[in-house]
């Protein structure tokens, strides 16, 4: 995979010998658990910034160096190339399972998983089923943009009813084509689960709560309680054919209705 | 040398653990021995029969078509091993639940009342062991002896309190060939 | 030290611990549960990872990601089961990880039934998932066999980062024979230079098969080939008897290969001069000894239950220097003693043969 050189515009700023030391102060740098790799990602998709988030999450925490990340396949393919940390990358799908071995015989790591809406809610769901079920002590970032993004924009098991897509041209046909699974939702009610909650990325509020929430679901990780889940609302300008401030309002407006943020299942020791 | 028996029955009636009890006491003895069953997807009831080989050299095939003994503990199984048997082998056969007279006069035949002989001993389900005893009786595969240790050893520990009343089985089978034996002398 | 009976499916088991296998991941399927089962009973006594698995998909990604922290990780399964798992076959191989998995062979095609078959050799020895790749591929013919096939497999799987796999029918998971267990066995606390095991005063390591540039999957591949020809030259097995002065060699592995024994003495009893070569690593093949047997002999009968695999190898070998013939049960019937010896005796040509007509060759 090449990586393209930042452009000059993004390029750090020349540190002045002469500039008034005093006055400068760090308000914004890389996290140590992210890697100096440009990403790959389209512009005005929202996986870089969730990447960020993690990234925050692990240093926060101090667990950096026992972490180790599964990365799943679709548009975080190569996520383990941006997070700092000892990683893998899964089949399709099985990144739950992966993890699982991991964290069995890692028990003191720090295990989370990367996935997108094709890989745990189609042809993921046994792996995350089941390690949910078995209450994992695992943390599984869960991106959710309503479509198969790496291969082109294929109709996703949480694509809109009635969104076109390329393999649902005329619009996705519940009655033939299924609805909308509403996976959190799902999932928040097997025992082993110890958070489950839906985020969004179409704003810096929003933006907030969702890292508050993938701190919450490493912490019930480092505390023992179970699995943790967070699904984030992320965009997909490229598939989606809209602007990347389009695409933020379609989260807002469009996707939102259809799955509503909320916590549906916070462990007791996490209230808070 | 190698020495091929089946032992066949109604699954349940312990045609396997008299094989395996056989294959037990045959390690113990130092021999070369293999026990190999027949499955299926079932966990009760059905035939169920097994083959064991014992050698004084490592075994080659664990499966015979024509073994050297069988012990047949129902009429399906006696209908099925009786032509099998090599000629101037042994048919062991449970009289008590077969009572047609043998086929065959170039094999030798013995036909305890198991069943009758293992209720005198207190439990039905040791006809098992009352046909390995006659077996015993009938060819010198090894001495009582092993078997009786081999019983100690392996009698699964839920079946441990029926320890004395195998081994009097055992005998039992034995005494009964032995006592044919005589009469017929 | 004395020997004790034991159950195949059991004895492997048991084996694999004492090879010193620290993580199980499995999935039910007769007939090879009772080595899960018994995994289960003891793992936790030894306080190892055992864990029954949501599916075969499940078990050997599980495996897989034990097997990126460096530890001995393993699985079993049965021929459906096995199929199931060769998409992580394939990331284990690509990624390059080690791994043993036990593959005690039930009747196929499809559900097929659950008496005994050696109708894997294809999938296990020539195309166990996508892409260019084998595994180590064993085949015991007796449990103490197995048991000594096992106790190495995860030397070799982690001397070469390679899947190991030990390839038997079904009977010989199910039968009991006495065995000599070996001791346990001691490895280095320390894990290998490649596994995962967090960025500590390091940078991070990566475990993939992801490779997106052509070149660097050719180079990748170039370098996979490149081990697997070391494996090849180094890791041949095979067991012979009466090979030497054969005239007729009985070709068979497994279960037939035991029973090839009875065939062969039994056919030198009966004045043949026959001799079994038996294959206990189906890949790599033990090419060199069949090829020098081939110069030597005047037939070959293959016995397989199958309808022919390894009998595709063995053709290959030969290339048509002398005969070879063909005879396979299948569906879960074990070929007896009595219907191999013809078949061997067979091989002889008949008095109009001899008058210059080669005997004919059966059809595949």
């Amino acid at each position: 995979m090449a990586i393209a050189p930042a452009p000059p515009h993004l390029a750090p700023p020349l540190a002045s010998a002469s500039a008034p030391a005093p006055t400068l102060q760090v308000i914004y740098e890389r996290p140590e658990a992210m890697t100096e790799a440009s990403t790959h990602y389209c512009p005005g998709c929202t996986h870089g910034i969730i990447h960020r988030l993690v990234a925050e999450v692990v240093d926060e925490m101090g667990v950096r160096e026992r972490t180790i990340s599964v990365a799943p396949v679709g548009c975080a393919v190569l996520a383990y190339q941006y997070f700092n940390v000892d990683g893998c990358e899964a089949a399709h799908g099985r990144a739950p399972a992966m993890a699982t071995g991991l964290k069995r015989v890692l028990p003191d790591h720090i295990i989370f998983t990367y996935q997108g809406d094709g890989d745990l809610a189609s042809i993921g769901g046994n792996e995350i089923l089941h390690a949910c079920a078995r209450g994992e002590k695992i943390t599984v970032i869960f991106v959710n943009n309503a479509v198969y993004g790496m291969t082109g924009g294929q109709m996703a098991p949480t694509t809109l009813p009635g969104m076109v897509t390329t393999s649902s041209p005329y619009g996705r046909d519940v009655l033939t084509q299924g609805g909308p699974i509403h996976i959190t939702e799902m999932l928040a009610m097997m025992p082993g689960v110890a958070y489950a909650v839906r985020r969004s990325m179409h704003s810096p509020a929003e933006i907030r709560k969702t890292k508050k929430a993938i701190r919450k679901a490493f912490e019930a990780q480092q505390r023992g309680l179970g699995l943790g889940l967070v699904e984030v609302l992320s965009s997909c300008p490229t598939n989606w054919r809209m602007t990347a401030t389009e695409s933020l309002d379609f989260i807002r407006d469009s996707m939102i209705p259809v799955y509503p943020l909320g916590d549906f299942k916070v462990h007791s020791e996490l209230v808070g | 040398m190698e020495q091929s028996i089946i032992f066949s029955g109604f699954g349940g009636q312990g045609a396997l653990f008299a094989g395996q009890l056989l294959t037990y006491a045959a390690v113990d003895a130092g021999m070369h021995v293999t026990w190999i069953p027949s499955y299926g997807p079932e966990m009760r009831g059905g035939t169920a029969h097994c083959t064991v080989v014992i050698g004084d050299e490592p075994i080659g095939s664990p499966l015979v078509r024509n073994p050297d003994m069988a012990v047949a503990m129902n009429l399906p199984s006696t209908d099925k091993y009786e032509p099998l048997v090599r000629p101037g082998g042994l048919l062991v056969v449970n009289a008590s639940l077969v009572q047609r007279p043998p086929a065959r006069e170039d094999i030798e035949t013995i036909a305890p009342p198991a069943n009758a002989m293992a209720v005198a001993q207190g439990q039905v389900r040791l006809a098992n062991v009352v046909l390995l005893g006659a077996l015993l009786a009938a060819r010198e595969l090894m001495p009582l002896a092993v078997v009786e240790r081999a019983l100690a050893a392996h009698l699964p520990e839920r079946h441990q309190h029926l320890l004395a009343a195998n081994i009097a089985a055992l005998h039992a089978g034995a005494r009964f060939v032995r006592a044919q034996v005589q009469a017929a002398r | 030290m004395t020997k004790t009976l034991w159950k195949g499916n059991e004895a492997l088991a048991e084996a694999a611990l004492r090879a010193g296998a620290e993580a199980y991941f499995g999935y039910p399927i007769t007939p090879q549960t009772e080595l899960l089962e018994y995994m289960a009973r003891r793992m936790p006594e030894l306080g190892l990872a055992f864990l029954q698995a949501e599916s075969e998909v499940g078990a050997i990604n599980m495996v897989y990601g034990a097997a990126c922290a460096g530890v001995r990780a393993m699985t079993s399964s049965s021929s459906p089961g096995v199929s199931l798992m060769q998409e992580g076959l394939s990331y284990i191989a690509g990624s390059e990880v080690p791994a043993v998995i036990v593959d005690i062979m039930r009747g196929g095609p499809g559900l097929g039934n659950i008496q005994p078959s050696q109708g894997d050799y294809f999938q296990m020895v020539k195309s166990a998932g996508h892409g260019d790749f084998h595994a180590i591929v064993l085949a015991p013919a007796t449990i103490q066999e197995g048991v000594d096939l096992m106790y190495e497999s995860f030397e070799l799987a982690f001397r070469y980062r390679t899947l190991v796999t030990l390839l038997a029918d079904g009977s010989l998971g199910q039968m009991m024979e006495p065995v000599e267990m070996p001791p346990f066995k001691s490895w280095p606390a320390q894990r290998p230079s490649w596994a995962l095991t967090g960025a500590k005063d390091r940078d991070p390591r990566i475990i993939s098969s992801l490779h997106l540039g052509a070149e660097h999957l050719e180079a990748l591949n170039l370098h996979l080939q490149e081990k697997l020809g070391g494996i090849a030259r180094q890791e041949t097995r095979y067991e012979t008897l009466y090979a030497e002065d054969a005239d007729y060699l009985l070709v068979a592995f497994g279960t037939v290969g035991r029973i090839g024994r009875s065939v062969v003495r039994q056919a030198r009893a009966a004045g043949l001069k026959a001799g079994l070569f038996r294959p206990i690593s189906l890949w790599p093949f033990p090419e060199a000894a069949l090829d020098a047997l081939a110069d030597q002999v005047k037939g070959v009968l293959v016995v397989e239950m199958n309808a022919g695999q390894m009998l595709e190898d063995v053709q290959r070998i030969v290339r048509n220097r002398v005969p070879v013939q063909f005879y396979g049960r299948m569906g879960g019937s074990i070929p007896l003693p009595d219907e191999i010896l013809p078949a061997l005796q067979g091989l002889q040509p008949t008095p109009r043969q001899q008058n210059g007509r080669r005997p004919r060759q059966v059809p595949a």
